[in-house]
Order: C-alpha cells, then structure tokens, then sequence
C-alpha cells in the first residue's frame, strides 16, 4: 500500500510537470501578453517606434520575460519560472502586483462557502431522493427525478443563471441581481453577514438545481446495485422491517461509491467555479481567474492553472486510496 | 466474431410461442433470429425517454438545415441576413428604472428617439416571431442559423476526438509496453489540464492575431479535439484490455491475422457500444462549450449565428432585463439540444447493456 502510494505521488509529480510545461509554452504563445497591453494603455498608438520598442525591453526586462518569445525565450523562462515555483515564489501578478499566492488566497473564501454549502445541501437531498427512487423503480417519482435531474444536468449554467436572474431579481425582486454585498457603510456583525448571506443565495440556489441530478443518478444506480445483493435477500429472509433493510444495510452500501466520488470534487471546491461566479458578479477565485486570464497576466495564469492541476491530481489519488480504504476486498498495487 | 454474436442472439429467449398455435408448421419457421444489432434498436425504441430525445433531435435538426428555406428574412445564399428595412420604428424603449417616492411607485423609461431606417430591436409581431436585434435582423431566423453551426460543431469535433482517441487508445491498449506508459501519461497530463481557462488563452490569442471570421470556430474545434480526445483513449484502452485476453483474440492469433486486422476488425467493433454512448453523450459536451464560450463573449466570430453568441445578450444587463426575446430562445435550444443528446445516449447505453434488467 505505501509503495502504491509512493509511486502513485512520484507518477502525479511527472503528470504535474508536463502539465506545467504544456501550459507555459501555451501562456507565452499568447501574442498579446500584459507588457503589449500596458505600453498600448501608456502610450496610446503615438509615439516614435524607437520609444516604444526601448520601453518594450525596458517594461519585458522588469517583468522577468524574453522580449520575443522564440524556443529559447521560452525554454529559459520555463526553466525560471519552475525554480521560482519549486522554491515557492509563486511570482507577482502583473495586474494587481500582489503576490499570486495572496490573490489566491484571499479571494478562494467566498468560493469555499459557496461551494461547501452548496455541495452539502445536494447531499442532503440528493443521496435520500436516489434511494427512494431506487426503491420504488419505475414508480411515478422514480421518473419524475429522473427526468427532472436530466433537465437539470442539460441546462447551462450561465443560461440558468440568467434564468434565475431575471425572473426571481429583476421581475419579482427578491434578491439582489449581482455582488457580494451591497456595499452598506458603517454596519457590521449580523446585518454584513446576512446582506452577503441574502446576495449569496441565488448563486448556490443555481448551483444546487444544477448539480443535484448527477448526484441523484449515482445514488440510484448504486443502490439498485445493492439492493439485488444477497447480503440484501439474507436479511429480508431474516424477517427484518423493509425500514431496517434500506435504512441501515442499502444505506450503508450505497454510501461506499459516494464516499470515494467525494474525493474527485476537490478542485471544485477550492478552485471556484468560473461560470457562476462570472453570471453572479461574485469576487471570488472564479471571476478574479476570469478577469485575471483575459489581461494576460502570466504569473496568476501559471499558478492558478497549476493549483487546480494539483487538486485534480491529489483528487484522482484521493479517489484510489478511498477505494481501498472503504472497500477492504480492493487490494492497492501494480 | 461473427459465430459468438450469432450464438449469443440464438441462446437468447424467443418470443414464447405456446402449444396450440404450433400445429402445422414447425418451430423454426416462427422463431426469427434477431441480430444483435436489432435486439438493440428494438430495445433503445421501446424506451419512451430515448424517443422523445430522438424526435427533439430530429425536429431541432429540421429547424435549423430547413427552416430557414421558409424564412422570407433569410438571405439569398442563406449565409447573410436580410434586413427589415419597412416596418422601422423610431422609438427605443432601452431602460425601466423604478422609484419609490412616499410609497407611490413610478416607473420611469429612458427612450431613445433616433431617425432609423432599420426595425432595430422590433417587438414580436406576425411577421417577426421573436423580433429583431440591434442589427435588424430577423430572431427567429437567426436562430435558425445559428442551429446550423452549433450542431455541425458538436459533429465534428465528437469524430474528430473518436478518430483520434481509438487510434491511440487502442495502440496504446494492444500494444502495451512503452507505447501504452507514453500514451496514457499524455492522456494523464491533458485531463488534469482545466479546459475553460484554455479555451480563453486560445480566444485571446485569435483576437489578437486579428482572426475574426468563420477560421475562429475552426480553430476552436481542433483545439477541442486535441484537448478532448484523453476521454475516449482512456475508455478505448480499457476496453481492449479486457478484450485482449478473450478467447476470440487467441483464435484471432491462432489464424495468423495481420495486427491491422486484428484491432480494426475485431477489437475495435467491440468497443463500439461504449464508443457510440461516448460520442452522443460527448455531442451535448460540445454544444455546451461552444454554448459556453459564446456566453463568454469569446466563441464565435462577430457577427456569425451561433446559439452560443445569441446567449451572450444575457451578459449585458439592458438584455437581461428588458429584452428577454433576444436571449431566453437561444438559451432554451442549447438546452433542448443538450438534454435530447443526453436522453439518446442514455437510451442507447440501456439498450447495449446486455445485462440490464428489465
């Protein structure tokens, strides 16, 4: 097993490299980077060429960049940039000019609330609504939810997002359209975190709706599974109350696959989701990516980028060790 | 191959036929024998989920490649639009503010008045079922054209990504060894690569190159297909594992076939089932992207219908709020569209699952 594990983080360090190389090549292809924009911004389209190429090297030399990016720039500045990042200067964000990590840090709180509330309140309803419509297969509830959680995984997120906008904040008026809060001065405590809590509902509301069907199906599918089990048909033999049955051996069962997907929503959870935030006008991880990503800013792109690769990588590893963590009969190895 | 699959639909129950109605004939001559491919087509139409999905599909299709023949707003060559230039109105109710003095409430609408020509942001009247946008142009038949692109996107790239994620997941899956640690390593590193904040450096690099006009979206696609194909490797591969250590496979060895033949005709058409769920599922992937970065602003070129640049009207708060015509039908296609993909695929998956209990 921890040979397993070792070689499984050595393989994740190698997935983690590539994937590094791959997005630096492909962020310094990017012909308008930050340094074209900012001397356009300066200097306007006047000017004499000779200025503004000295104040191109000058502005390429501060940031830390080759001035063209041809293979060698590139290659060098990848070689830079991976030293820094190893020894854990994650870089200053061009546009901001506050170190990456801070950036990060700061804005990834809302996006946690967000989604941790979100993903608990799915739980909620999702596990139990599965095995009721695993129970009753085929009944009328088991098509409803399985036709409602179809149309809740087809609908865009942004077009639901809309959807909600327009109809529960702009026609009936019932929540704020966008933001956080609603900028009051001089308030604190209770009426701050209720104000957010009040601009905070609509979001996860979407997120939930959205989210709630492939979790549902999951469920159902693996408790049909359990429920044809022997384990299963031994206790009903036994004369246990149907109650007894599914509350506490289906139940169990089913939670096994659910426990180990748990782990896979890790990127998710930390990393924002950029859609929603950018419908809701949400400051958190998602939206300052998106804004962030659109200026051209090298170091934020490189290090946000890599922080979701790495919750992906720790995820999918999270996932295999849970499996045989929670299911003794899988055995690790090879 | 061929001899397993006969076998399995001859072992498989008939339909029961009692004793009485055998007298005279013989047994055999009621049985038929249904090929494996029918037993799955009868399955996927008995499903009432799946057809509904497939009529969706066809009538979105229908909507989208024939329709605008019937559009009188529709251009000649179907490739520009026509604009309405007779029924133009002057007036443009463009904002609707509220205020709440001493607890009377006033609604308050900024109108623009411009000399204008064109019928620039039209109401729904008979002869414009969901108005016109800014432009002039006919909705209703911009949306029609918009199908056209949005669909064929899905198309491409899901047989782009197929073609190019069974060729090497099956080298890599047959092969094993090197070809098999090099191929899945690559499919490793693109899954964990995020594909929105791509798909934005790509935008953004084809804005400033000054790449404005249809070559956008075929960039667009290739860029999906190279990012997009890890997912059918990685299932491909799996399955030839498996398949590679069957009985078939030994006789396949045994008869000295070429390895051509051996993954082409007779590995790969038993991946199929989960190869063709995979690419319907995949189909809606892609409209949603695209769908995605329309909304984003970042899809399509200026100009051009697609849905997702129809969407992309809801990102502008006078849209929103005051010009639902011009967001809320794109949106409701892209959904439609997604959801019939989704209930096709999930109808077909049933439907080759051979171990489905019914």
């Amino acid at each position: 097993m921890v040979k397993y594990i070792i070689k499984r983080i050595l393989l994740s360090l190698l997935i983690l490299f590539g994937v590094s190389v791959l997005l630096y090549v492909l962020v310094r292809m990017m012909p308008v980077d930050f340094v074209t924009q900012k001397l356009v911004a300066g200097l306007g389209s006047q000017g004499n060429d000779e200025l503004i190429a000295e104040r191109k090297a000058a502005l390429y030399a501060y940031y830390g960049l080759e001035e063209h990016p041809t293979l060698l720039g590139v290659w060098n500045g990848y070689w830079k940039w991976l030293f820094q990042f190893l020894s854990g200067d994650f870089g200053t964000s061009f546009k901001t000019g506050r170190p990456v990590e801070k950036i990060i840090f700061d804005n990834m709180g809302v996006s946690f609330v967000i989604s941790f509330i979100s993903l608990i309140l799915q739980l909620l309803i999702a596990i139990p609504l599965g095995i009721k419509c695993a129970c009753n297969q085929y009944g009328k509830l088991d098509y409803t939810a399985t036709v409602l959680s179809m149309i809740g995984i087809s609908f865009p997120t942004f077009f639901f997002g809309s959807l909600a906008i327009k109809i529960f904040a702009m026609e009936l008026g019932w929540f704020p359209v966008s933001g956080l809060d609603s900028g009051l001065f001089g308030v604190s405590g209770w009426t701050k975190f209720w104000d957010m809590a009040w601009h905070l509902v609509l979001p996860m509301f979407v997120l939930v709706v959205l989210n709630i069907g492939s979790m549902m199906r999951y469920t159902r599918t693996n408790t049909l599974e359990v429920l044809n089990a022997d384990y299963i048909r031994t206790a009903r033999a036994k004369g246990l109350s149907e109650n007894t049955v599914v509350y506490k051996h289906v139940f169990r069962n089913t939670m096994i696959p659910l426990v180990t997907t748990l782990a896979g929503i890790l990127p998710g959870l930390f990393g924002g989701s950029m859609i929603t935030e950018t419908v809701f006008g949400i400051p958190g991880i998602g939206k300052t990516a998106y804004d962030l990503l659109n200026a051209g800013d090298i170091p934020f792109i490189m290090a946000y980028n890599m922080f979701i690769a790495v919750l992906t990588v720790i995820g999918i590893l999270l996932t295999d060790i849970m499996y045989a963590v929670v299911d003794p009969r899988v055995k690790l190895g090879k | 191959m061929e001899e397993e699959k006969k076998q399995i639909s001859e072992s498989l129950p008939e339909t029961p036929v009692s004793q009485e109605e055998l007298h005279g004939e013989n047994l055999t001559d009621r049985a038929k024998v249904l090929s494996p491919g029918m037993m799955v087509m009868k399955r996927f139409f008995r499903s009432k989920l799946s057809m509904i999905g497939l009529i969706t599909l066809i009538a979105l299709f229908l909507f989208a490649f024939i329709g605008p023949f019937f559009s009188v707003w529709s251009g000649a060559d179907f490739d520009g639009m026509v604009i309405d230039y007779e029924n133009a109105k002057n007036l443009v109710v463009s904002q609707k503010l509220e205020y709440v003095v001493n607890g009377e409430t006033f609604y308050a609408f900024s109108i623009t008045e411009t000399p204008m020509t064109k019928n620039v942001k039209g109401d729904i009247t008979w002869s414009h079922w969901l108005g016109t946008d800014e432009h002039g142009w006919d909705i209703f038949t911009r949306l029609m054209l918009g199908g056209r692109i949005s669909l064929t996107i899905g198309f491409v790239v899901v047989i782009l990504e197929t073609v190019l994620g069974v060729v090497l997941g099956g080298l890599a899956g047959y092969f094993g060894g090197w070809v098999d640690q090099l191929v899945m390593r690559i499919v490793d590193i693109l899954s964990c690569i995020p594909t929105l904040p791509i798909m934005l450096i790509l935008s953004a690099t084809l804005t400033s190159l000054e790449i404005l006009d249809i070559r956008r979206l075929y960039y667009l696609m290739v860029v999906l297909t190279l990012f997009g194909w890890a997912g059918t490797a990685r299932l491909v591969r799996g399955q030839i594992l498996s398949l590679r250590e069957q009985e078939f496979m030994l006789a396949a060895k045994c008869s000295g076939l070429s390895t051509y033949r051996k993954i082409f005709k007779h590995l790969i058409p038993n991946v199929m089932p989960q190869l063709i769920v995979s690419m319907t599922l995949g189909l809606g992937g892609i409209i949603l992207t695209e769908a995605t970065l329309g909304y984003l602003g970042l899809g399509a070129p200026l100009g051009t219908a697609t849905w997702g640049a129809m969407i992309n009207y809801a990102t502008q708060e006078e849209y929103l709020s005051m010009y639902w015509n011009f967001w809320v039908p794109p949106g409701i296609c892209i959904t439609l569209a997604i959801l019939a993909f989704n209930f096709v695929g999930d109808g077909l998956r049933d439907a080759f699952d051979p171990k489905m209990k019914r």
